[in-house]
């Protein structure tokens, strides 16, 4: 059904239509409408959960996980400093092997206080053991929710899924929205290790060295497997529903002498500077990472790339831009900008790409222009 | 694709006029965006928000900088912001407004929407309504089509008077 949704609206219809069994967030600029709409969907009876309205983020992650531990499907949602402050039960539940679906959207952290988009807030999650996407649409906000829970449940996954939205940019904007029946498309949880009062086991218990160190092994074996997991999950969301996901949305590459590599609402935009540089005769492309976690491999040979990230690790530089340093063997010409909500236009991206400088870094708007 | 960039003040609803007007718009079978800039408002303070429509997938996020239309709810944000700003050339200019003023040779339309939503008693909370009769003066511009308007406004208000008032705006609208 074709109908027009923010990208906030967008994911609380995802999950409606996901129906986990316990739904626990505290409410946050700019995700707050999420967990609204979900608190709607409960009260109309729309949605048959338990909505559990918590005092503190962590708290909806550690009642997430309390739910999430007996086997049933759960969800919650943040933002920013949210995010951060439930930042011990995200690694909890990632150890945990515990299937959670949780949205993020997108903002700065302060000081200074600020609540427009930025991406740190989820990259200094990275290494949690969680599987990350950034969408850029309302649509696909939609559709990468759907698929998060059936790539969080898999066995051969049971790794929880953050799915990730700029703020105001995308959780604000509104969009048409093609709705699809779900059918079987997200098969019933089951957890392997769920707690049974039957067979009664031990949970969260001191754990050896040499026991943590497999243990540690089985989560990135499990992130490992995941990419195929993806794949095959978004191949069969393309045979079902017609629209077609990877873990790098390319644009206009099989030709292109030079790549823009951005995230979120910037990747797409980055397709309109392309349109620009083609015209004037700049054979340009771009690729969109849509998957942080597990991490793609794109291929840039030969290619000058051109880095844009909406995100910085202080003392280091760009993470995607060091990423790709260290995957790819690039040497990109590394951008920062959009940091705190900065305005960056399709003009300004084509601009980075005219004035390139391979292995530089560049702080769009603090810098004088390239 | 076309570029509609909307000023108010906070609280007068340029933010659900821009969501009607995309919703009109995909109504006609077009892709659109509503994006409104958050700031650090309050009520009062001057406001934009933002619509694009093109027959393709939109996939520009950031401001609109050279707008095809620029719609002003609120006529007194023009002592503190150049809502002129950028126009595209051949751009247009929608006031709520009685009369068409001079705007920089840009061709200029004025309905007095302030005064529709008072005699249709479309008010809220002491204010009247703008961004329901908005989209009847938008739909005789060419912007979208009455009727997708129509269903626009009664997808999201149940409302009879939005659409009487959206019809008024139609017929009062004054090049």
């Amino acid at each position: 059904m074709l109908t027009v949704a923010t990208g906030n609206k967008a994911v609380a219809a995802a999950v409606k239509q996901a129906c986990p069994s316990v739904v626990a967030a505290y409410p946050i600029t700019p995700q707050t409408e999420i967990v609204e709409q979900i608190a709607e969907y409960v009260t109309s009876g729309e949605l048959k959960s338990q909505y559990i309205p918590v005092e503190s983020e962590h708290s909806a992650m550690a009642a997430c996980i309390g739910a999430s531990v007996t086997g049933v499907r759960t969800f919650t949602a943040t933002s920013s400093h949210g995010l951060h402050y439930m930042h011990e039960m995200v690694n909890w539940a990632a150890g945990a092997r515990l299937p959670i679906v949780m949205a993020n959207v997108n903002r700065a952290l302060g000081p200074g206080w600020n609540i427009w988009a930025e991406h740190t807030d989820a990259f200094q999650e990275r290494d949690t053991g969680w599987l990350q996407v950034y969408v850029a649409s309302v649509q696909e906000a939609y559709d990468a929710t759907l698929m998060a829970f059936r790539i969080a449940e898999h066995e051969s996954v049971l790794l929880p899924v953050m799915v990730n939205l700029d703020g105001f940019l995308l959780s604000h904007s509104m969009q048409p929205l093609e709705t699809v029946e779900i059918g079987d498309f997200i098969p019933p949880i089951r957890l392997p290790h769920a707690i049974d009062t039957a067979h009664p086991m031990g949970y969260g218990t001191l754990t050896g060295p040499d026991q943590y160190f497999k243990l540690r092994w089985d989560i990135e074996r499990s992130m490992r497997d995941s990419a195929g997991v993806i794949r095959q999950t978004e191949d069969e969301f393309a045979k079902r529903f017609g629209r077609r996901y990877d873990a790098v949305e390319k644009y206009q590459c099989d030709d292109a002498e030079v790549v823009v590599v951005a995230m979120g609402t910037l990747g797409k935009e980055a397709e309109v500077a392309v349109d620009l540089l083609r015209n004037e005769g700049v054979p340009a492309g771009s690729m969109r990472i849509r998957w942080l976690r597990p991490f793609p491999r794109l291929d840039l040979s030969g290619r000058d790339v051109v880095v844009i990230d909406r995100d910085y690790s202080f003392g280091f530089g760009g993470v995607i831009a060091r990423s790709l340093a260290a995957t790819e063997r690039a040497k990109p010409f590394s951008v920062i900008a959009g940091l705190g909500g900065q305005e960056v236009t399709y003009d300004d991206i084509a601009g980075f790409v005219r004035s390139r400088r391979p292995g530089e870094e560049y702080w769009f708007g603090v810098m004088p222009d390239v | 694709m076309y570029e509609v960039r909307i000023h108010s003040r906070g609280g007068q609803g340029g933010v659900t006029a821009a969501r009607l007007l995309a919703l009109a718009a995909i109504r006609d079978g077009k892709y659109a965006t509503a994006c409104p800039f958050y700031g650090a408002e309050r009520r009062g303070a001057p406001v934009v928000s933002y619509v694009r429509i093109d027959d393709r997938p939109i996939r520009v996020y950031s401001q609109i900088r050279h707008p095809d239309l620029v719609l002003v709810l609120d006529p007194s944000v023009m002592d503190v912001v150049d809502v002129l700003s950028g126009m595209k050339p051949g751009g247009r200019v929608l006031m709520n407004a009685g009369e068409p003023r001079e705007m920089k040779g840009f061709p200029t339309f004025a309905v007095d929407l302030t005064g529709i939503a008072l005699r249709e008693n479309l008010v809220v909370a002491g204010s009247p309504i703008l961004n329901t009769p908005v989209l009847g003066a938008l739909a005789k511009m060419g912007i979208i089509t009455m009727e997708s308007a129509k269903m626009a406004i009664e997808e999201m208000f149940s409302d009879r008077r939005n659409v009487a008032a959206a019809e008024t705006a139609y017929r009062e609208l004054v090049a």
